[in-house]
């Protein structure tokens, strides 16, 4: 479990080492997963097995919980209360309204351009496997 | 009585055990509130656990800086968290080689929608121009939406709570909606969650199915990368 959360941590690090020196725009954790999956990729290429257990048990926990570490930060919306309360009425409603139009269109263009590609089966069996609504 | 409560919560609040156990009792309570709601998207255990935790920040008068330095090590591992997500998507790897191309398009088109719709909606309700700027990045994962917010002149902390709160939204609605368009493909809503709604909707999809979490991780990292490069380009055309 150690090695798998100093791998981890060690992928942030050098991610934040590449956004300082290359000066991206990019966050430190996301240049990091993007390092560490070439990794992986590189490591086992398609094969089965290519990810160490270890490290994909420690994943598995931290994805499941992932709700839990946006707690803090959003508490930080009660700091922007006042701004939120001022001009509520075009905030709720650019936020509603755009983020529903931005799923829609992302999800519909994926569910387009991806039909003919014939590995639909894979997504839809396995949204049919959980029951709906559950989380 | 209440010195006595004083007497013991003085100590208390200065160390990170008190911060962290209410932020930990919050989420469970939330995941129990949504178990007791069937499961139930719309009783999302993060925005439970958010407002009982701001509730208890308000009512004992504890600043939002005092929570988060108690709270530091749940935000902390927000990092690791994202890293994690690089594990989908290695597995997932041969899906994501196979539709590079729908991908791409699908992104494209969900960002500048995401970037422009947010600027008309906040103008049409007659919102200000701030604010307008605030809300333009505010589909990408927090610390991009706040640095973009800072360069075209939006207000960086507002941004980080719109784009909290619409991840949110996104995780709450997003599976409900995009199975009333009849989509019920893991890709699909993996993409749709990570570029609309950045992490938070991505938790919510990525704790369910491993392909659709291999998209989220895509569309967070692609969609950041896009909102940092567009939003500059698209709010220069609108002046």
């Amino acid at each position: 479990m150690l090695t798998a959360v100093l791998c981890l941590i060690a992928c942030q690090l050098i991610g934040e080492l590449v956004r300082e020196a290359f000066h991206l725009p990019i966050p430190g954790p996301v240049i990091g997963m993007f390092l560490l999956a070439a990794a992986l990729a590189l490591r086992g290429g398609r094969a089965d097995g290519a990810i160490p257990p270890f490290l994909e048990k420690v994943a598995e926990t931290l994805i499941g919980h992932m709700g839990l570490l946006f707690i803090p930060a959003g508490v930080g919306v009660i700091a922007e209360a006042g701004l939120l309360r001022q001009q509520w009425l075009p905030i709720v409603a650019a936020l509603l309204g755009s983020t529903f139009l931005s799923l829609a269109v992302t999800g519909l263009a994926m569910h387009w351009l991806t039909r003919s590609s014939g590995r639909q089966e894979r997504g839809d069996l396995s949204l049919a496997k959980h029951p709906r609504g559950r989380s | 009585m209440s010195k006595a409560i004083e007497h013991v919560w003085t100590p208390l609040a200065a160390t990170p055990l008190l911060w962290l156990a209410v932020t930990m009792a919050a989420y469970l309570t939330g995941r129990w509130v949504q178990r007791m709601c069937g499961g139930s998207a719309f009783a999302s255990p993060v925005l439970i656990g958010i407002v009982l935790v701001a509730a208890v920040v308000l009512a004992t008068g504890a600043s939002y800086p005092t929570y988060l330095a108690g709270a530091q090590f749940i935000n902390f591992l927000l990092g690791p968290a994202t890293i994690a997500l690089a594990i989908p998507l290695a597995k997932n790897l041969t899906y994501v080689r196979s539709n590079m191309h729908s991908i791409g398009v699908a992104l494209l088109t969900g960002s500048v929608t995401s970037i422009v719709s947010g600027v008309a909606i906040v103008w049409l309700f007659g919102g200000s121009r701030t604010i307008a700027l605030s809300m333009a990045p505010k589909a990408a994962t927090t610390p991009i939406a706040m640095a973009v917010s800072q360069e075209i002149g939006g207000v960086p902390a507002l941004t980080a709570a719109l784009a909290i709160l619409g991840g949110i939204v996104a995780a709450i609605a997003g599976q409900q909606m995009l199975l009333a368009f009849r989509i019920k493909d893991w890709r699909a809503h993996g993409l749709a969650a990570g570029v609309s709604g950045s992490g938070l909707a991505a938790a919510q999809v990525a704790s369910r199915d491993e392909l659709g979490a291999a998209f989220a991780a895509l569309g967070i990292g692609l969609n950041g990368f896009l909102t940092a490069l567009l939003t500059p380009l698209l709010t220069v055309l609108w002046n």
